[in-house]
């Protein structure tokens, strides 16, 4: 067994946020997201329901077990059986996250996607961020236009949970007690200044930082011959 | 039974300055671009566009025909980014309207059920109330007290939909796997405007297709367009995918460049000069 990458690693931290999560839809946007989700399927969640990305949920297999087009997902999202792994363009402390645009919304210096379904999804069903490349860009101290609502702005939200925010360089949680973010665990050959440093603001760091587990050789097969053979996950980490 | 069949440019005729146009589809997949394309064509302008948007919203934008947008996002799909959105976002070129897909949806629904508003729990927490400063809550009147947003309808002078078939009579079929919110569109506007692959007889739509493919029915339509490759170079899954080659052609050529070389002249002009894949 050849050595295991970051991209592996990060594979097993996203798949990680649907652990247990019993009989309900995942929805990974990005590839490390998706062969994740896959693998929990295969694995330790094989009641969650995957789509095609469009309007079919699908098997593992591919089999089409179900159809669930754009008015019905935003309908299930309100059902709250849904967990879903969003991307971030910005991040803060509280787990508020952009990708809207950057800088001044009136007039913006970087129009990006838009809102999306960022505020129905924090709102509604728990919501993890899986960000390619930790920077002080993405991790910032205050993002340029709220999309996915944070844990300071959620106090009367009844379904609102931000469980993981993963990146290349670790794994974070809220589990503080002003649900500001905190360094959960670090992935193999990072160190916490590293993230320290790539991070715009101060985060969280317990006395001792465990490591992201590794794969077990069934799982890393999965990934590498069944998921993703063609290794896209390698292209969107760059590592 | 009236016969509502009509040129594109008949349907653009019919809109008028100032007008709030509906767009259905999502993203880049089924767009009305036949009826995209006659609205370029005509003068009308400064219009306001409710759209999940794609390059519908980012031709009208290009050509300088957009007063407000009332989007959710605007994203090509294998693009993400709109490049004349963000430039026309970028240099304060459009009013903007933004809130959240499930918001957008509710508005529609509201829309179509004549009602004010609908409370969704969504909004609430996120910029989207900062940036439009018009937004209501509203407290629910049983034990829980819950506050929502009150999405306000969005209401449309005039939906623009496409769709795989139709009849002559405004009933419109979907083939593929989405409806998106083409229904919803046309139930939300006081004229829509149907464009399709084919028009076909009436009992030609279920000769080899399911009743629940009838998405758009006809007391809903003002006006039926056959369109063929009506909605290049968006998908419409399953008579055609999307013409990604032209797509990037569309992101990369500058705007009066694209125009020039593709929509100076007619729909039929418009094929030839894109070639095979429309």
């Amino acid at each position: 067994m050849t050595q295991v990458s970051r991209a592996e690693y990060c594979v097993i931290a996203c798949a990680e946020a649907w652990r247990d999560a019993g009989e309900i839809l995942a929805s990974p946007m990005g590839v490390i997201p998706s062969v994740g989700a896959r693998l929990a399927r295969r694995t330790f969640a094989p009641d969650l329901l995957l789509t095609d990305g469009e309007a079919l949920l699908i098997g593992p297999d591919g089999a089409v077990e179900g159809w669930l087009p754009y008015r019905q997902h935003l309908a299930l999202v309100t059902g709250g059986r849904r967990h879903v792994m969003m991307g971030a363009s910005q991040i803060d402390r509280y787990g508020n996250q952009n990708i809207s645009c950057i800088g001044d919304w009136a007039r913006p210096a970087r129009q990006l996607l838009g809102v999306r379904g960022a505020p129905v999804n924090t709102l509604n069903n728990p919501t993890s961020y899986w960000v390619p490349r930790h920077s002080r860009r993405v991790f910032v101290e205050q993002v340029d236009m709220v999309c996915g609502v944070g844990y300071d702005r959620a106090a009367d939200a009844p379904h609102h949970r931000i469980p993981r925010v993963v990146s290349d360089l670790g794994v974070f949680d809220f589990a503080t007690p002003d649900h500001s973010m905190r360094l959960a665990s670090l992935h193999p050959g990072v160190s916490v200044e590293q993230v320290r440093e790539a991070t715009g603001f101060a985060l969280t760091v317990p006395d001792e930082v465990p490591y992201t587990r590794g794969p077990s050789a069934r799982e890393l097969e999965l990934i590498r011959d069944v998921i993703d053979p063609a290794d896209t996950r390698a292209r969107e980490v760059g590592h | 039974m009236a016969d509502k069949t009509m040129s594109a440019d008949e349907v653009a005729g019919r809109l008028a300055d100032g007008m709030t146009l509906g767009i259905g589809g999502w993203g880049s997949r089924r767009k009305p671009m036949a009826l995209v394309r006659a609205v370029l064509r005509s003068g009308v302008r400064d219009l306001t566009v409710v759209s999940y948007g794609g390059p519908d919203v980012g031709m009208l934008v290009a050509a300088g025909r957009v007063r407000r947008l009332v989007v959710p996002f605007v994203t090509l799909d294998s693009i993400p980014l709109e490049p004349h959105y963000r430039a026309a976002r970028e240099r304060g070129a459009v009013e903007l309207t933004e809130i959240d897909e499930a918001m957008f949806m509710w508005g529609l629904h509201a829309a179509a059920n004549r009602l004010p508003f609908l409370p969704v729990r969504a909004g609430i927490g996120s910029d989207v109330m900062r940036v439009n400063p018009g937004l209501r809550t509203v407290t629910s009147p049983y034990d829980d007290g819950e506050t929502f947003v009150a999405v306000p309808a969005l209401r449309v002078d005039a939906a623009l939909v496409h769709v795989n078939r139709a009849d002559r009579l405004g009933n419109g079929q979907y083939l593929g796997p989405d409806p998106y919110f083409d229904d919803l569109f046309c139930e939300a506007a006081d004229t829509a405007y149907v464009s399709c692959e084919r028009i076909v007889e009436t009992a030609e739509l279920t000769k080899d297709a399911a009743p629940q493919t009838l998405l758009v029915k006809r007391h809903t339509v003002t006006g039926v367009v056959e369109a063929p490759n009506g909605a290049h170079f968006t998908s419409c899954a399953p008579d055609y995918g999307r013409d990604e080659a032209f797509q990037k052609t569309y992101a990369t050529t500058p705007w009066p460049e694209f125009a020039q070389r593709y929509l100076g002249g007619d729909e039929q002009t418009y094929r030839t000069a894109a070639g095979e894949g429309a």
